[in-house]
């Protein structure tokens, strides 16, 4: 299987599809800056696996929570690094923020040079975003990754100055993947300035929306699903049954004191964290933009 | 190409997803067993047993590596005289065999849906100098089920009750049939009419049933039940090994000849009807002596007593373990010192054997070798425990727009069976009325031939297979059919025909009733 490279059936989006990366891309503009923007994207696509994957044994290593940071070639590693440095003190791999940085990556190498309204750069859920001013832009929310349907819309306006969007969580019963979960949220959605920073800081809040303990929540070391988990024995989620609604509620406040905190910082914009039918929204940035 | 971007315009720098000999040979080192590397891109996933890659295409099936939902084919090979050659020892190589016959199912066929557009295979082949047209595709059914056969005298639960699966309803425990219990699964008002959760769980639910998995419910007020199609229920905790041979009624009437010379008194222990040998019409008949052991329950007709003790998982579906519980007096004066008892359950796996002392008790006793046989032939004769589970779903609707411009009339063609329906490949049931209602049994298909979509609803495959001349007087997509050599080989699974399946391109009849 080699690179893919294909617009999808209505004509207008791209979809570039290497090994594990997925992309689906769509861009705003007069039809030749679109096909000058897409004949670029494909090409700033064609090494990225490869160097990823050249560098794969560091990104997959946890950050040392001081002293000098990995030294790495590729600008993507060098993004994915960045993202994930605030949280270098407690447990975080590079891999954290590896989906946002291939879509800022191939999102910059889309616009550069070309004259677009709007465009985006969806990587499995993990999103790039750009909107010149004045423009908007509607986002579909999931808020169980287990069993994705669209449970709202966010309105996103340019003035917002979104670059990112993404989505962390606890995959559901026979979904298949690697993308694990420490916690147990079906999805927690993080908006922040650029894809790289939202995916690392979706993977943290996730991660915090837990109730360490539980009894009937099923985990199991990483490795022993994936052997080259960068997670390696920790234990991630496989199971959660229906909780008693005083258990969902804790759950979820341990994910929003991690979430408020980020906004608060301005390392975020906004997050949106469901858990078993609740809903919980931090940052005041989408008040009033979410719709069923 | 055309429209914007071009992306399929060479690039000089090209991308070769060859990973390097290098990288190959120090991953292959450090294999573990039962872990498949697999080497479709640079990323060199290695993957546990069961497991999938990075990208979920690829998984470890069985320590070897596959494309998951690949288009599955079967073959199947006659010699000269029509009879099916086994493919003994031939490795599946992954091509097809020249000199067979060959059918693609629906299974990873892909769906259009919306079905506007042809279904994506639309085969033609000559069979018996007939041009046969196969519509191969998979359907999404929002109204689908299950009915699940519980081979078990069992109590599992009220007629009724609500069946859960942690904790949501995906279905109700429906009308006992002859030694089973049933239950009816998922259908559209559990998969899209209630909570999202309910809907997910239920879609979940059938999909693991319907590719042979097992799934863990409870029964309201009941049991909690292990299912899985082809395999013993699971009831509380204990395995089912044998379907009773009848009520303890039926026992008594099919075995009464053969105990007559070796034993004075049957009692068969069931939950449904204890049977009593020489009160029996049986006994009777055979103009067996009155034993005078009277037993616990409502007596129905002679010889026969319901509710002799409370359902459970002792003898006979009831709550016993000691059978001598269960008789309520021995009357003196009827029965006899000596007097040689044998109390049975209705699959034979519990048996005792007494003769009575000079106080008319009981006491347990050896066994002779006459009804130690007779009691084998009780476990003989019952059929081995199993779950069945039919998959039940309506291809009556948007689905058959793939297949025709005017879909009434492939309806009316598969009513008037000049159009057969098989579900990757196997043989389905038409429920007659309107619509094409089918009802295939999970066990006769292919592994894993069920998928879903998020609506919440079922992928199922599903093949109309009709004579060239058919398909086009119902209006089918006649532009879209191909033939099978021009399909991908590198993207089908192959596997060998079951030989105890019809053939799905057999010759159909002519609507004239005779058959070609």
């Amino acid at each position: 299987m080699t690179m893919q490279a294909a617009l999808l059936p209505d004509g207008r989006r791209l979809h570039l599809q290497h090994g594990p990366i997925d992309l689906v891309i769509e861009a705003w503009g007069a039809p030749a800056e679109i096909a000058a923007a897409y004949r670029q994207a494909v090409s700033a696509f064609q090494p990225v696996l490869s160097e990823l994957v050249s560098e794969l044994p560091l990104l997959r290593r946890a950050l040392p929570a001081t002293g000098p940071m990995p030294l790495t070639d590729g600008e993507i590693a060098r993004q994915m690094i960045a993202a994930c440095l605030p949280y270098r003190t407690g447990f975080i791999t590079p891999m954290a923020a590896v989906a946002g940085a291939v879509a800022d990556h191939i999102l910059q190498a889309l616009l550069a040079g070309r004259d677009l309204t709007k465009a985006y750069v969806n990587n499995g859920g993990d999103i790039a975003v750009w909107m010149r001013a004045g423009q908007v832009l509607d986002c579909g929310l999931v808020t169980d990754l287990g069993a994705p349907q669209l449970a709202g819309v966010m309105h996103l306006s340019s003035e917002m100055r979104i670059g990112g969007i993404a989505t962390s969580g606890a995959p559901g019963k026979g979904q298949g993947g690697r993308s694990f979960s420490l916690g147990i949220a079906e999805a927690v959605t993080v908006l922040a300035r650029d894809a790289a920073t939202a995916d690392a800081a979706a993977t943290i809040i996730a991660n915090a929306v837990d109730l360490p303990g539980h009894p009937m929540i099923e985990r199991v070391p990483a490795v022993s699903i994936d052997p080259d988990s960068d997670l390696g024995q920790q234990l991630v989620t496989i199971s959660v049954p229906r909780l008693l609604p005083e258990d969902v509620a804790c759950a979820l406040e341990f994910g929003r004191r991690v979430a408020d905190d980020l906004c608060r910082s301005g390392m975020i914009l906004a997050a949106v964290l469901a858990f078993q039918d609740e809903i919980s929204l931090c940052g005041s940035l989408l008040q009033g933009r979410l719709a069923a | 190409m055309s429209g914007p971007g071009d992306p399929n315009s060479p690039d000089p720098r090209g991308s070769t997803d060859a990973p390097s000999e290098q990288a190959l040979t120090e991953i292959k080192a450090k294999q573990a067993d039962e872990i498949v590397t697999c080497d479709a891109c640079p990323v060199l996933c290695r993957i546990r047993l069961g497991k999938t890659g990075a990208c979920d295409r690829y998984g470890n099936v069985d320590g070897r590596l596959a494309r998951l939902s690949p288009l599955v084919v079967t073959q199947r090979v006659l010699d000269a005289q029509g009879e099916l050659v086994p493919f003994l020892g031939k490795p599946w190589a992954g091509q097809l065999l020249p000199e067979a016959e060959t059918f693609v199912t629906g299974i990873g066929a892909g769906t259009t849906y919306p079905d506007y557009k042809p279904a994506p295979f639309i085969i033609g082949s000559e069979v018996a100098g007939v041009d046969m047209v196969t519509v191969v595709t998979e359907g999404i059914f929002s109204y689908c089920g299950a009915k699940v056969k519980i081979d078990t005298d069992r109590y599992i639960g009220p007629e009724q009750a609500a069946v859960r699966v942690n904790g949501e309803q995906v279905g109700h425990v429906t009308t006992a049939e002859y030694g089973s219990q049933m239950l009816a699964l998922g259908g559209v008002r559990h998969l899209t009419g209630g909570s999202k959760k309910e809907g997910n769980v239920t879609c979940d639910t059938l999909l693991t049933l319907c590719n042979k998995g097992a799934v863990d419910m409870t029964v309201d007020g009941g049991a909690s039940l292990r299912v899985q199609a082809g395999k013993p229920p699971v009831i509380d905790g204990q395995e089912e090994h044998r379907m009773r041979v009848g009520c303890g009624s039926a026992t008594i009437g099919i075995f009464a000849q053969q105990w007559r010379d070796h034993v004075d008194e049957v009692i068969v222990v069931d939950d449904h009807i204890t049977g009593v040998l020489t009160e029996h019409q049986a006994g009777r008949f055979l103009e067996m002596k009155p034993a005078g052991i009277r037993v616990r329950g409502r007596k129905s007709t002679p010889g026969r007593y319901f509710q002799v003790a409370n359902p459970g998982t002792g003898w006979g579906g009831t709550d016993i373990a000691d059978p001598l519980a269960i008789i309520e007096k021995i009357s003196p004066g009827i029965a006899w010192p000596g007097l040689r008892l044998l109390m049975v359950s209705t699959t034979g796996e519990h048996f005792a054997y007494f003769v009575l002392d000079d106080d008319l008790k009981p006491q347990a006793a050896t066994m002779p070798q006459a009804v130690a046989l007779a009691v084998e032939r009780i476990g003989e004769n019952c059929e081995p425990a199993l779950c069945t589970v039919l998959f039940m779903g309506g291809a009556g609707g948007s689905l058959r727009a793939g297949v025709t411009e005017n879909p009434i009339h492939l309806t009316r063609s598969v009513q008037q069976a000049l159009t057969r329906v098989t579900s990757g490949g196997a043989p389905v049931y038409i429920w007659p009325g309107g619509g094409i209602t089918v009802m295939v049994d999970v066990d006769t298909m292919p592994d894993n031939a069920f998928g879903y979509v998020p609506t919440p609803a079922l992928v199922a495959p599903i093949e109309f297979t009709m004579r060239r001349r058919d398909y086009e007087r119902m209006g089918g997509h006649m532009g879209y059919v191909r033939s099978l050599d021009k399909l991908r080989l590198d993207q089908v699974t192959l596997l060998p025909w079951r030989p105890a399946q019809p053939w799905p391109l057999d010759p159909l009849s002519d609507g004239s009733g005779e058959s070609e």
